[in-house]
């Protein structure tokens, strides 16, 4: 037996749906956050019915049912039973999205707040378009010493920073349960990989206090580390975050 | 001694090198040698208060500025992206002698006319509001741009010129070395317009990468310089491509109000013909300005990690999944539309059947184009993640897999067109089967390519090779196209047609998908509009004048994007105006018993 288009229709939607919560949220252990599936849904919505609506034979068959529904007087009570259930069933997601609930507000939050052009760290003014890790060139003029400093830089970050950005570097340390938002997980392409060293320097330098006066308020506990590092030892740990996660920091020129 | 420069030579010089893009050089020696004498003549940027700012009659004076220049902006795009969109087709006319395409860019140009002053009338207004509301910084840029702020205007001749003989003139220069002159006008119309464009992109690119000036902001009188500055030519070549995909779409849109307007099925296959080109020229110019915007965000990125993060990172993040979410809609709806256009053809049947499985690519890739950098999470979802990374969406949210799935997407469009193309043809050479083959051969190849360096240039080496990546994504996407075309018109030589093409026979709604083919369009401009000035932030000129005003703030981003609605509400409210008053003029009434016999 052919199944109707409509029924085709809501078929592939529910089928889509439920897909995407057993393959992320089953399969891959890893949930699909609500919002986000809401507008994956739109959409996938919009191209079925793209491709149910492209002719006039599919609309046709898409919308008889329908029409028959409002218009064929031998389904007046079907007719009756869906223009009762519609509006309540409208209502009832209503009344559910508008209830008050205990769960805090959905905040939008700025992964990487914009650095200023210029900061004054260590008492000095830097330019942050043109400061570059002191160490970096020795990565090729002499990878030994660079590898001395790299495990300089390990230790720096295992005495103080592991405890909330963990000790894989993936966000994860002993506190970062008591932190919200969480501590940033280096190993993710999309932090540390996409920024330049200044940037690093900058907020490691000058911490939560430092964020700029835009997009304000920021929730940030970390630390103005220029209080308790040295200059040096902030460079070290640098070079060792971009070692162990394997990224290289975001640069203009070739290698 | 220095030989100081005449303020008329360098404006004159300055008209000509963005008319032609030559002489640069020499231009940049001569202002060169000229600066240093007039650096002793120019203040530095003035260090302005909030009281520096006049409040008149309680207007807020940022989104009256804000208004004014997104309407303009419309309009000139409008009356830019027109004449450009008129020349192809009378081009095209020319070239295959049929008179339908020449009636069709001459219904366009008129419709530009009423356009046309509307952009002045704009323009003027946000010249007026500038001057009142923002008279420090106007004052200040205009001493730095006067020789092409001056010329500008004397441009308006030249284009106002052009545009009435080219629009008079259109039935009297027909035929012959007439018709060549009549299209050579229309090339001068162009030339100038685009001329102007420059100018103007020069004066708010300097805004964001200010050259030409030191520290203070004193200029050194090197003209060029300001001109030049780090942005001028990434906006330009965004500008320009993206002017012709508005120009299509909004011809697209005005054909779909007609057609669903339409009297018989004469004028209903007239504009169904008229929508159909329309559509097929904002396609072409829809392909590379994913690209040239990649071009233009790098650029930013390359010149100004701050504004670069702002941008794309940081609070306009949000904002960029809109755009993300419009260009998507640009892409469901072209092909939408081409997929529906298809039953003009008796032959299409064979083609339909593979539907489905475009839509299926195009969603996809469309879900990982928008999937945005930032989740936004509930505290459940939070927890149940361990943290805001998501080992999956997370390397969905960044740039390579952004440009990989743009790929995809543009060469499945390019893929709906193929078989749009096909759908009334027989192939009759014998090689048809390994024609086809190799086009699925190029096609796989081409898209295994587009993934490969995507996913390992993306995610597994550094970020110069991440971003130097999307240049042979982009140039594998183009060869495949090309090729693909190519391939065709062989396979198709001296192929049947299946039979007539029946022009008027494609449903309404496929009209609906024109028009918001428009719209998106419209809402994008302005909404990408407000972020490119946005990111400056709290600078008038970045980093050299700040603002003061008590708006300097950047406003929240539902504030932004409801002053860009409003304003997009208005411009489309003119547009319609705008259609009405062409349809009015060729309206005629004739009153009985009013005029003596």
């Amino acid at each position: 037996m052919r199944i109707p288009k409509l029924l085709q229709a809501v078929l592939v939607l529910a089928g889509v749906y439920f897909g995407f919560i057993v393959v992320f949220d089953v399969i891959l252990e890893a949930v699909i956050p609500s919002s986000l599936l809401v507008m994956y849904m739109f959409f996938v919505t919009a191209g079925v019915f793209m491709v149910f609506t492209y002719d006039e034979e599919g609309t046709r068959e898409l919308v008889a049912p329908i029409k028959a529904l409002v218009e064929d007087p031998s389904k007046r009570v079907w007719r009756n039973i869906v223009f009762v259930i519609v509006p309540l069933a409208a209502g009832a997601g209503t009344y559910v999205q508008m209830q008050p609930s205990f769960e805090a507000p959905l905040e939008l939050r700025t992964i990487h707040p914009a650095p200023p052009t210029t900061a004054k760290i260590y008492g000095k003014r830097v330019n942050l378009l043109k400061l570059e890790n002191p160490f970096r060139k020795l990565e090729k003029e002499d990878p030994e010493q660079f590898r001395e400093l790299v495990e300089e830089g390990a230790a720096v970050y295992i005495q103080n920073c592991q405890y909330c950005h963990g000790d894989k570097l993936d966000g994860n340390g002993p506190y970062a349960a008591g932190l919200n938002p969480t501590p940033l997980n280096f190993q993710d392409v999309g932090t540390i990989a996409q920024l330049q060293e200044s940037y690093l320097f900058w907020r490691i330098a000058t911490g939560g206090p430092g964020l700029p006066k835009e997009a304000a308020p920021w929730i940030s506990s970390m630390p103005v580390w220029q209080n308790f590092l040295k200059e040096d030892e902030i460079w070290k740990t640098i070079l060792f975050l971009y070692d162990y996660t394997g990224h290289s920091p975001r640069t203009w020129g070739n290698e | 001694m220095n030989r100081p420069l005449p303020k008329f030579g360098i404006g004159l010089a300055l008209a000509a090198a963005a008319l032609t893009f030559t002489g640069v050089e020499q231009l940049g020696a001569l202002a060169a040698e000229h600066g240093e004498a007039a650096a002793r003549l120019y203040p530095p940027a003035p260090k302005l208060s909030a009281a520096d700012y006049p409040s008149i009659a309680g207007v807020n004076s940022r989104v009256a500025v804000w208004i004014f220049a997104q309407l303009h902006l419309w309009f000139a795009a409008f009356v830019l992206a027109v004449p450009i969109f008129v020349f192809i087709i009378e081009a095209i006319g020319m070239r295959t002698r049929d008179k339908r395409y020449d009636d069709m860019a001459y219904e366009f140009i008129k419709v530009s006319i009423t356009a046309y002053s509307l952009t002045a009338i704009l323009g003027g207004m946000l010249l007026f509001s500038l001057i009142l509301f923002y008279p420090h910084l106007f004052s200040y840029l205009s001493t730095i741009f006067r020789e092409s702020m001056f010329y500008y205007a004397l441009l308006f001749f030249a284009e106002s010129a052009a545009l009435y003989i080219y629009y008079y003139g259109w039935h009297w220069l027909q035929g012959g070395f007439r018709k060549w002159v009549h299209l050579t006008l229309g090339l001068v119309l162009n030339a100038v317009g685009t001329t102007i464009m420059l100018l103007a992109n020069a004066w708010l690119t300097f805004m964001m990468s200010p050259a030409g000036v030191d520290g203070a902001g004193v200029f050194s009188g090197d003209a060029w310089a300001a001109i030049h500055n780090f942005l001028w030519n990434p906006i330009n070549i965004h500008r320009f491509v993206a002017n012709i995909a508005y120009g299509g779409s909004i011809v697209g849109a005005y054909a779909a109000f007609k057609f669903l307007t339409a009297s018989g099925p004469r004028e209903r296959a007239h504009y169904d013909w008229m929508g159909y080109n329309a559509n097929f020229i904002a396609i072409c110019a829809l392909l590379p300005l994913p690209f040239a915007g990649y071009y233009l965000a790098a650029e930013i990125y390359a010149y100004s990690q701050q504004m670069g993060i702002t941008l794309m990172g940081g609070i306009f993040a949000w904002l960029f999944i809109i755009q993300a979410v419009l260009i998507g809609t640009l892409f469901l709806s072209a092909n939408y539309y081409l997929w529906c256009g298809m039953g003009r053809s008796d032959g299409a049947k064979r083609y339909t059947k593979y539907i489905k499985y475009i839509a299926i690519v195009l969603v996809g890739a469309f879900l990982v184009w928008f999937t945005p950098h930032t989740l936004v999470l509930t505290n459940e979802e939070l927890k149940a993640l361990g943290g805001p990374h998501h080992k999956i969406l997370g390397p969905l949210g960044i740039m390579p897999a952004k440009n990989t799935a743009v790929n995809v997407m543009i060469i499945f469009t390019a893929l709906s067109f193929m078989f749009y193309r096909r759908a009334n043809k027989v192939a009759t050479v014998p090689w048809v089967k390994a024609g086809n083959a190799i086009q699925v051969a190029l096609y796989a190849a081409g898209i295994a390519n587009i993934l490969f360096l995507g996913i390992y240039h993306g995610y597994f080496t550094n970020t110069v090779y991440k971003v130097a990546a999307s240049i042979p994504q982009v140039l594998t996407t183009l060869v495949v196209i090309a090729g693909s075309i190519a391939l065709d018109s062989f396979i198709y030589r001296g192929g049947k047609e299946v039979g007539p093409l029946h022009w008027g026979r494609i449903p309404e709604r496929a009209q609906y998908a024109l028009f918001l083919l428009a719209v998106a369009f419209t809402w994008l401009m302005g909404l990408m509009g407000y972020i490119r000035s946005g990111i400056r932030q709290h600078w008038h000129v970045l980093d050299i004048m700040r603002d003061a005003s008590p708006d300097a703030f950047t406003p929240t981003l539902g504030y932004a994007a409801n002053v860009v609605s409003v304003a997009a509400i208005i411009f489309m409210a003119m547009v319609i105006f705008v259609f009405w008053i062409a349809q009015v003029s060729s309206d005629k009434t004739l009153p009985a018993g009013y005029w003596k016999d």
